[in-house]
């Protein structure tokens, strides 16, 4: 067995350090901040991630000498995720007086009932720190995982604005001593946390994580905690084994190789929108309509894959350009295509002891089209209908290969064979488009639930083949890019 | 001291000859801060973005809070045979269990009715339905001890949808309430032998309130049987009502007090009664005090919503298009029980006219039971579904007639001048919808944009546009007429400071700071001289809810009585210290002028009190002149209306059904507006809410009768990018109240949630354009999702 430190969480509140033990690791931020430590301003909404009523400030090292800050979701992230890190809430932000992003939203009405302002507040508050407020976008995507129900929002977007000309103060040497300072916390070795209810253990390199999994092969994995942190909230599932893979190191490489992009499994949604941009632009706009900004920071790409939900956006994308994965089990690794990854509805090629490592995606190849597309009931942090993702050699005006890849169609991600066949050897127009839509009733005989009827996923998919066409020929054409004309 | 001139200790009256009134010269201000019609921000805004501001589950527990998880039917529809909670009970950390047995009063939280079981003891009519409760020492323990009940049923049929519960309700011969129906003339004759004649239904969904603070309530129990409880609620004397009847004590034993919610657009209307119960109950059992707060999908599966409505529409035209008789039927979904569904679905017909002047009307509603949660308040109270009814019908008409929706509209206005009565016979003398919507016609330059929506329109083969300006009218007052007073009780004291208190309850929509205004206004001091208070069944009784809009029109009233009583009282007080005339005291800015010498207000306030005047004094209003018998479905229900218009463009993917707004202008009648600033937060946050509404938000049941959109990862309010940039709202500057409200300011609440449909209208023209304007698309219910709107096209297209 590896060499560990046994020992308690070691962390920063506001500042000071705080030390916790005793207390079960699927303990989450939120209960222990609002029940421990009395810190009652950082709301519990939903307690799934999904209204940010409960969003704080993680900080830890960027590896870089520098800090690392995240607006996260405390309702969904568990305690030991502390260990030597930061947490800053609302009652600190603003030291003895309002932080500019607190003063800015009382002069602009931002606040009615006042329950999600706090979380506004706090992702407003580290997106200044980080330098994306730039403009009203900017702002509105900062604020896509936070739910008001009273302002309809524009006070809070007003003095989000507001914030665009003013500097963060922020101080390198600070932040370089506060980077020090944590990493003393953190100790010297793995952290391996046991209290009553469980035992945590966080490997800080993928050897350390290999053999860790392969010695506890039952153990949960957990990175972004984004839907293991909801087994516990609302299934009150035990989980009384868990390694935390969120530390890795170089699990959250994006190495941008000749031809291809690997990803780490631990590479988080935000941190993959500007290389999945440089791939396609239409894989950067589904991500930035994958989830809520807090859960695009913390969740993974491994982890959106590796669950296997036959929803998640990024599978289809992923297999319809032809991606690989690497998976590792103690020594060993192997390579597999994505699609074959998917087994059955909740079912992956994944060995006990085995963890997905990596994700290799080639870049698109010359005479290549590539359309992906989300369709939802909700523009933001909604789970998608049908995911629809395509890829396409077109050659001489033939398409002479096609990769049609959807999800919210089947138990898994999937390919349509039948469609894509209806389309190989055709002349890509319209015609064929229609031809391959028709097929699609041979590939997916979808289900009917909450978010759309069986007819309906069934009807736009092909639609989505039909304007992948006529984007092809006309330029894209999709109801984002429209506005209101006249004055 | 220098704040305060008199001292408790030593000798009143001896006062520090600096100090002496008259020797400090009164600043000599124009205009108080904080008074009626200044952008006062919220009082809380400062606490909001700090988290500083309390709710309850912020506040500290007591040693031995018990928490209460309460577990829940996962039937629609069935018998219980039998329940075996001893597992339950010897769970770790169990405290108590409680059941209907427990109950020492009645079994029942309803606000009216008497039929919504605490605890059910032979049936269960939804998913969802309280079950039992548990009280363990953490909430963990009580949810996991939950679990190990066990318990037999015999499942029993089940309606949730529209035709299910027709056919229950005409094959039992009963509807769930009484049927109801408005007329006014003879409209079924005029329909009959109508030329111009449009028909058509429209369904459309409820809504979930999606307060972000969830149901809560502790109770603290006290001496001699009573109890304390905290609740978040908008209606702390149900509250207290029902506790009472619960624990069979009298209403003076329990008190309820409530700072501040996290949201409750009418969801916090009846629903609290429950956790308030649940847990009082637990405190009377055990002596402990106990809390309850829900889970997100607990509270969305137990709590009720807005009611979806079937609305079918028949209208006769005559050649200019004008309305000359129009019939709804309105089909409303009520849930399991009655709650407050007969008052939300009369409203429904009471704005079944909107701002249309009907020469015949015939207005008739069925309140349909259905094995889901009891529905209940929502902003709107039904007015929305009525409203709907009607804008859709005029779609429909406008497109039957071939005129622009927007010439049709304005056609049937209520006239400014003149009085046409309603469908229930009061008499329209305030309309200004007229008005209103020709200014934004010009402002939102209508007639261009419908020209660039045709011309865009007809050079993109896939994506729509859609424009639609229309009108709202919204009566003010409970229509449940007793329900229309309130009261207020406002303390001076002897250093000049005000604390203020009424029935009212804060929920983000700045009531205290409102009310506030006018105490400051009225006193003419500086509005940081009111101290804003919880409110609490024990400074004012038999209150009223904070709902229909009514807030600041009935305690501002209240508030502003109980302080020209002390007011009065000043002067009284002045005329005889100083011998001058009534009409030679005046309140000036944070001083009185008393003949030719003026005094800091607080000076005069201190000299009151050593001469025993009280300064201490309850309010009361009561909203004259309305009256409603619903017998014949007549009378004067409103005291006056509010009135608004939005115009929206949107656009639609034709492929997918995907839609957006891409721009609303808004113009809306507040009156004299008391606070622009949250008058417009009103506006803009009741517009968003109905936007939703009409687009994304969708309740979902399944067979079994389970609601499977029961968190925010299923069910969808806006986000910030649901909101157009391009969003122009203005506060109707001629506004002012006929009617003699406070400071002649309008209600807010609610009229502006329907403004939205205006969005759901625009996208009901998009997919008409999607169809080259062949047909109307008689499939786009409500709300327009994707999928819906997809339908919509393709009926068109078809």
């Amino acid at each position: 067995m590896m060499a560990h430190e046994k020992g308690p969480i070691r962390y920063l509140l506001n500042g000071r350090e705080r030390v916790i033990e005793g207390v079960k690791p699927t303990t989450t931020i939120l209960e222990h901040l609002r029940r421990a430590e009395r810190l009652t301003g950082t709301k519990e909404g939903c307690a799934e991630g999904d209204c940010g009523a409960c969003t704080v400030m993680l900080s830890e090292p960027d590896g870089a000498g520098g800090i690392r800050r995240r607006a996260v979701n405390a309702c969904i992230q568990f305690v030991p995720a502390l260990h030597g890190r930061s947490v800053e809430t609302i009652e600190a932000i603003g030291g003895q007086g309002l932080a500019p992003v607190q003063a800015a939203m009382v002069n602009s009405h931002a606040s009615q009932c006042g329950f999600c302002t706090p979380g506004f507040a706090m992702q407003l508050h580290v997106g200044w720190l980080n330098g994306e407020i730039a403009d009203r976008q900017s702002v509105k995507d900062l604020v896509s995982g936070n739910l008001c129900r009273c302002t309809g929002y524009g006070p809070i977007v007003d003095a989000g604005l507001s914030l665009a000309g003013q500097a963060p103060p922020l101080d390198a040497a600070a932040d370089a001593a506060l980077a020090e300072r944590l990493a003393a916390l953190g100790g010297e070795a793995m952290l391996a946390y046991e209290a009553p209810g469980g035992r945590w253990f966080a490997p800080r390199d993928v050897d350390e994580l290999a053999d860790t999994y392969a010695a506890h092969p039952d153990a949960v994995l957990i990175s972004g905690a984004t839907d293991v942190g909801l087994w516990v909230t609302k299934q009150q599932r035990e989980l009384p084994l868990l390694i935390d893979v969120s530390r890795v190191w170089d699990l959250r490489q994006v190495e941008e190789a000749p031809g291809r992009t690997i990803f780490g499994a631990g590479v988080s949604h935000a941190a993959a929108i500007s290389a999945l941009t440089r791939i396609h632009p239409d894989l950067g706009e589904v991500m930035r309509r994958f989830a809520g900004h807090q859960i695009r920071a913390m969740g993974t790409l491994g982890g959106n894959i590796a669950n296997g939900s036959p929803i998640g956006d990024l599978a289809p994308c992923f297999i319809a350009l032809g991606a690989g994965l690497h998976l590792r089990m103690g020594d060993s690794m192997r390579g597999l295509r994505l699609e074959d990854f998917f087994l059955d509805y909740g079912k992956q090629d994944r060995r006990p002891g085995e963890f997905v490592a990596a994700i290799d995606v080639p870049d698109l190849g010359n005479n290549e089209a590539f359309f992906a597309r989300k369709i939802s009931k909700r523009f933001d942090s909604d789970i998608s209908a049908v995911m629809a993702a395509f890829r396409l050699k077109i050659e001489g005006g033939i398409v002479t290969d096609a990769a049609l890849a959807f999800g919210g169609m089947a138990g898994t991600p999937k390919r349509a064979k039948a469609a894509e066949a209806a389309l190989i050897g055709q002349a890509f127009g319209a015609e064929a488009a229609g031809r391959a839509a028709a097929a699609l009733a041979k590939d997916f005989a979808p289900l009917t639930d909450i978010r759309a009827s069986s007819r309906y996923r069934l009807e736009a998919a092909g639609n989505l083949i039909r304007r992948f066409a006529a984007e092809h020929e006309g330029g894209r054409n999709d109801l984002f890019a429209v506005t209101a004309e006249v004055a | 001291m220098q704040e305060t001139r008199i001292q408790d200790r030593g000798e009143a009256g001896t006062i520090d000859p600096a100090e002496a009134p008259g020797e400090k010269a009164p600043v000599l201000e124009a205009r108080i801060r904080g008074g009626v019609a200044a952008e006062l921000r919220h009082d809380s805004a400062a606490k909001h973005v700090t988290g500083t501001a309390r709710y309850l589950d912020d506040d500290p527990e007591p040693p031995g809070m018990l928490q209460v998880f309460i577990a829940m039917s996962r039937h629609a529809h069935a018998r219980i045979v039998s329940m075996d909670l001893s597992a339950v009970e010897a769970a770790p950390g169990v405290v108590t269990v409680l059941t209907a047995a427990d109950i020492p009063g009645q079994n029942d939280y309803s606000p009216v009715f008497g039929d919504d079981p605490i605890f059910p003891t032979d049936k269960v009519e939804y998913v969802g339905q309280p079950l039992f409760a548990v009280a363990a020492e953490t909430i963990h323990q009580a949810r996991a001890a939950a679990k190990l009940a066990r318990a037999d049923y015999e499942a029993l049929p089940h309606a949730v949808d529209f035709d299910a519960a027709l056919a229950a309700a005409d094959a039992a011969g009963e509807d769930l309430l009484p049927p109801h129906e408005m007329r006014k003339g003879d409209a079924d004759a005029v329909l009959g032998r109508a030329g111009r004649r449009v028909r058509g239904r429209l369904e459309m969904g409820g809504q979930d309130h999606f307060y972000l603070e969830g149901q809560i309530a502790y109770a603290l129990p006290g001496e001699d049987g009573d109890v304390l409880v905290r609740s978040s609620t908008q209606h702390p004397s149900e509250v207290q009502h029902n506790v009472a009847k619960m624990l069979d004590v009298p209403d003076h034993a329990v008190t309820v007090e409530v700072r501040r919610m996290g949201g409750g657009f009418g969801g916090k209307e009846s629903q609290p009664a429950l956790f308030a119960a649940v847990c009082a109950l637990a405190a009377h059992k055990t002596g402990r005090p106990a809390k309850c707060r829900l889970d997100r999908d607990d509270d969305m599966e137990m709590t009720g919503k807005r009611h979806e409505a079937r609305i079918a529409y028949d209208l006769a035209f005559d050649a200019d298009g004008r309305v000359e008789a129009a019939a709804f039927d309105h089909l409303i979904r009520c849930g399991y029980s009655r709650d407050l569904s007969g008052a939300i679905a009369d409203r429904a017909m009471f704005h079944a006219d909107n701002a249309y002047a009907l020469p015949a009307a015939r207005i008739t509603s069925r309140r349909l039971k259905t094995h889901t949660v009891s529905n209940t308040a929502f902003r709107g109270f039904g007015g929305p579904q009525g409203m709907l009814g009607m804008e859709r019908a005029m779609d429909r008409a406008a497109f039957e007639l071939g005129l622009d929706p927007l010439d049709l509209r304005k056609r049937n206005f209520y006239p400014a001048e003149g009085a046409e009565t309603t469908p229930y016979g009061m008499p329209v003398t305030d309309s200004v919808i007229g008005e209103i919507v020709e200014e934004l016609e010009e402002t939102s330059n209508y007639r261009a944009r419908r020209e660039a929506v045709k011309r865009f329109n007809e050079g993109n083969p896939h994506l729509k546009k859609g424009l639609a300006l229309t009108p709202v009218k919204f009566g003010i007052s409970f229509t449940t007429t007793h329900l229309n007073q309130a009261g207020a009780l406002v303390h001076v004291y002897k250093d000049g400071s005000v604390a203020l208190n009424h029935g009212g309850t804060e929920m983000g929509q700045g009531l205290f700071t409102k009310v506030a205004q006018v105490v400051a206004e009225e006193f003419q001091i500086d509005v940081t001289h009111v101290k804003i208070t919880a409110t609490t069944t024990a400074k004012v009784p038999n209150t009223s809810a904070t709902a229909a809009s009514s807030g600041s029109d009935l305690n501002g009233m209240a508030a502003l009585n109980a302080a020209r009583t002390i007011k009065d009282r000043l002067i009284a007080y002045a005329c005889e210290r100083y011998q001058v005339p009534r009409e030679q005291v005046v309140f000036l800015p944070n001083r009185v002028r008393i003949g030719n010498q003026e005094k800091r207000f607080r000076d005069l306030v201190g000299e009151a009190y050593l001469a025993r005047v009280s300064l201490s004094s309850t309010g009361f209003y009561a909203t004259p002149g309305i009256s409603y018998d619903r017998e014949t479905a007549s009378g004067k229900p409103f005291y006056y209306f509010a009135y608004g218009a939005a115009c929206s463009e949107v656009v639609i993917d034709t492929m997918t059904g995907e839609n957006r707004l891409l721009r609303v202008d808004i113009l809306h009648d507040v009156g004299r507006s008391l606070n622009p600033a949250l008058d417009r937060g009103q506006i803009e946050g009741g517009f968003v809410q109905g936007l939703g509404w009409l687009t994304t938000e969708e309740l979902w049941w399944d067979g079994a009768g389970r609601l499977r959109t029961h968190a925010p990862s299923t069910y969808k309010i806006p986000t910030a990018n649901d909101r157009p940039d391009d969003f122009r709202l203005a506060l109707w500057t001629k506004g002012e109240n006929r009617a003699e409200t406070i400071f002649r300011s309008k209600a807010v609440g609610e009229p502006p949630f329907m403004l939205a449909i205006s969005a759901f209208s625009a996208l009901t023209d998009a997919v008409i354009a999607a169809g080259k304007g062949r047909r109307f698309p008689e499939a786009l219910d409500a709300p327009a999702t994707p999928e819906r709107v997809l339908a919509a096209v393709n009926e068109v297209r078809g």
